[in-house]
């Protein structure tokens, strides 16, 4: 039988990227994520699987460490907390401009600038509509336990290796600092350098015998080439969108109303729908587990079942422009958040929806 | 007539290195950058590390010199050259693994990077070209330009009241237990390029020996920066970069 364990989410995290065969971990302390790299520390995993892990001077350095690593065909990672996210998007953008796989965990605190330790959604728009600089897209898992934290470790790395692009756990102090039960996944071992050489034989590892240099780069000065490189990552991008939306449906089968809330606030909505529903109002949530790619197919299809929808964030209201421009105007969309580090409570949900979409 | 009909075997005295391929460089005249690639890119050759070698290209003029030596190379981010080095070589200890930086890569939007790297002894070389001046975006002040000199950022010469004093980067990382070899060195001159490849020998050995992070600063000239001819520029680094950065070993252990 698979071993229960109860940890924090930061925790499973830590001992996911062990398991998964993750090569090398750099990161800067930030609350409330710190326990990832003290976790690492404390496992030791360099005299177990090999996997490096190293304190950076800063999260500029540690995402730039991440770049060296995955340009060799290393599974790399790095995770922060908001304040340190922003620091990292110069070298996310970079990551993406070379076509990087690796991973990125931020769990997300209250913004802007130094902000608060508490939990909060408010980077979505950071992280789904770019942050750094140019028309790049990061693959972004949402998990919403304990359980998926450690899921989606190896999820991140096979989709970041499967399209060569940057990967991020976008999630937030609840979830990494709350205990659940979970089974982690079972031990892989690191990759192989012959490994590496059939997964990544981009990486640069030293020039291969008799073949031709390897170079991970961004740059191209001519515009015609560099617009072509463009074309390629949308095309790429078209593809994921095509391939890789996840999400989750709850109670949509005789919904009149919709939640739709990602990561801890869709923990919420699930004791909103109970009490909703006593009441004798038929609600469900569709709980997006991609940020990017969007459910967006899948909200115009709900667009055509229920009468109104109600958007569940800790931010002012960001996500719910995605779900409107999937909605198309069908029906009222409304956004309902509380900001700052502030939790939203099942009841104050239940009375958002009849407020603002019920009406 | 081809160049292989001109030249027979027998008349051979010199060739480059293979690393360096036939690509054209963008250097301008007088520039010290293609030397010191020719360099590099012999020292991988006579050590036989062509296949077992990282390099990482800085963001400035040194940005395409992964156009011109035949190895594996990634291309950083402005300044992050250290951070990237610091992933490679822990991730393959094995492999030779050396930074290419100019002096604001290295010495100004880099220098954290620099300083950790170095002080936390990372197996790495770092070549480090210091001409004074930002060369590709077209002459601005650097980190290391010297007190009145004139730029496009201080066309009334540097003043160090205002913008501080030139830095002296060779001299503090040298201050770290993590160097094991910290130099300064020139190619300006035919005993000048003769050091300054003994010394990137010496930094590489030391990558590849673990000994803990070496720096090789090559004092350059940057005659368009400068606005001078070759033969000028060569003159003005001699009476005004060497008393500021004299030349010879500042560290090895």
């Amino acid at each position: 039988m698979e071993e229960v364990k109860l940890m924090k989410g930061n925790e499973a995290i830590a001992h996911a990227a062990i398991r998964n065969g993750v090569d090398g971990y750099f990161g800067y302390p930030i609350t409330p994520q710190s326990e990832i790299l003290e976790t690492l520390m404390d496992e030791r995993p360099w005299n177990t699987t090999g996997m490096v892990v190293l304190q950076a001077e800063s999260e500029v350095a540690a995402i730039n460490m991440v770049y060296g690593g995955a340009g060799c065909g290393k599974k790399a990672m790095t995770s922060s907390s908001s304040p340190g996210i922003s620091l990292k998007l110069e070298g996310i953008s970079y990551l993406a401009g070379a076509e990087l796989p690796c991973l990125i965990v931020n769990v997300m605190r209250g913004g802007p600038g130094l902000g608060t330790i508490q939990p909060s959604q408010a980077d979505y728009f950071q992280t789904v509509k770019g942050g750094g600089h140019g028309d790049y897209r990061l693959i972004t898992l949402a998990p919403s336990s304990v359980q998926e934290m450690a899921d989606f470790v190896g999820l991140a790395f096979d989709l970041a290796f499967k399209y060569r692009n940057p990967a991020m756990i976008l999630t937030d102090g609840i979830i990494g600092q709350m205990m659940e039960k979970v089974v982690l996944p079972p031990m892989k071992p690191r990759w192989t350098d012959e490994e590496i050489a059939e997964i990544a034989p981009w990486g640069t590892m030293g020039k291969p015998k008799g073949g031709q240099p390897r170079i991970i780069t961004s740059l191209e000065l001519d515009p015609a080439v560099m617009e072509q490189n463009n074309f390629r990552f949308q095309a790429k991008y078209k593809q994921i969108e095509e391939n890789e939306v996840r999400y989750e449906e709850m109670n949509t089968e005789d919904a009149d109303y919709l939640f739709v809330a990602f990561g801890s606030s869709a923990r919420i909505c699930q004791k909103a729908i109970e009490l909703a529903r006593e009441e004798g109002i038929k609600v469900g949530i569709l709980r997006p587990i991609t940020l990017w790619p969007f459910p967006t197919k899948r909200l115009a299809e709900l667009a055509n079942q229920v009468k109104g929808m109600l958007t569940v964030e800790m931010n002012a209201g960001q996500m719910v422009e995605d779900v409107r421009l999937a909605v198309n105007g069908k029906i009222p969309v409304e956004h309902y958040g509380r900001m700052g580090g502030m939790i939203p409570s099942p009841d104050e949900v239940v009375i958002a929806l009849k407020e603002k979409v019920i009406k | 007539m081809k160049s292989e009909e001109i030249i027979k075997p027998e008349n051979m005295v010199y060739q480059p290195t293979h690393l360096l391929n036939e690509t054209q460089m963008h250097y301008c005249p007088g520039c010290s950058h293609g030397v010191v690639h020719k360099l590099i890119g012999e020292v991988i050759e006579e050590m036989g590390l062509e296949n077992d070698t990282i390099g990482i290209a800085p963001v400035g003029c040194g940005v395409f010199i992964y156009r011109y030596l035949d190895i594996d190379w990634q291309e950083a981010a402005h300044g992050r050259a250290p951070a990237l080095a610091t992933a490679v070589k822990r991730l393959n200890p094995k492999k030779m693994v050396f930074t290419y930086q100019g002096d604001g890569d290295l010495a100004a939007i880099g220098t954290a990077e620099t300083i950790h790297a170095c002080n936390r002894g990372e197996n790495i070389a770092i070549v480090f070209i210091n001409n004074a001046i930002y060369g590709m975006t077209g002459g601005q002040m650097a980190p290391t330009t010297l007190p009145g000199m004139k730029s496009a950022t201080c066309p009334d010469g540097r003043d160090v009241e205002v913008t501080g004093a030139p830095l002296k980067i060779s001299d503090m990382v040298a201050l770290l237990d993590g160097t094991c070899y910290v130099t300064r060195q020139s190619v300006h001159t035919t005993p000048g390029v003769k050091r300054a490849k003994k010394a990137i020998r010496k930094a590489f050995e030391n990558s590849m020996a673990n000994k803990g992070t070496s720096l090789v600063e090559i004092v350059s000239t940057c005659s368009s920066g400068w606005k001078m001819t070759p033969d000028q520029a060569n003159k003005w680094m001699e009476e005004n970069m060497f008393p500021y950065f004299p030349l010879g070993d500042i560290k090895d252990r």
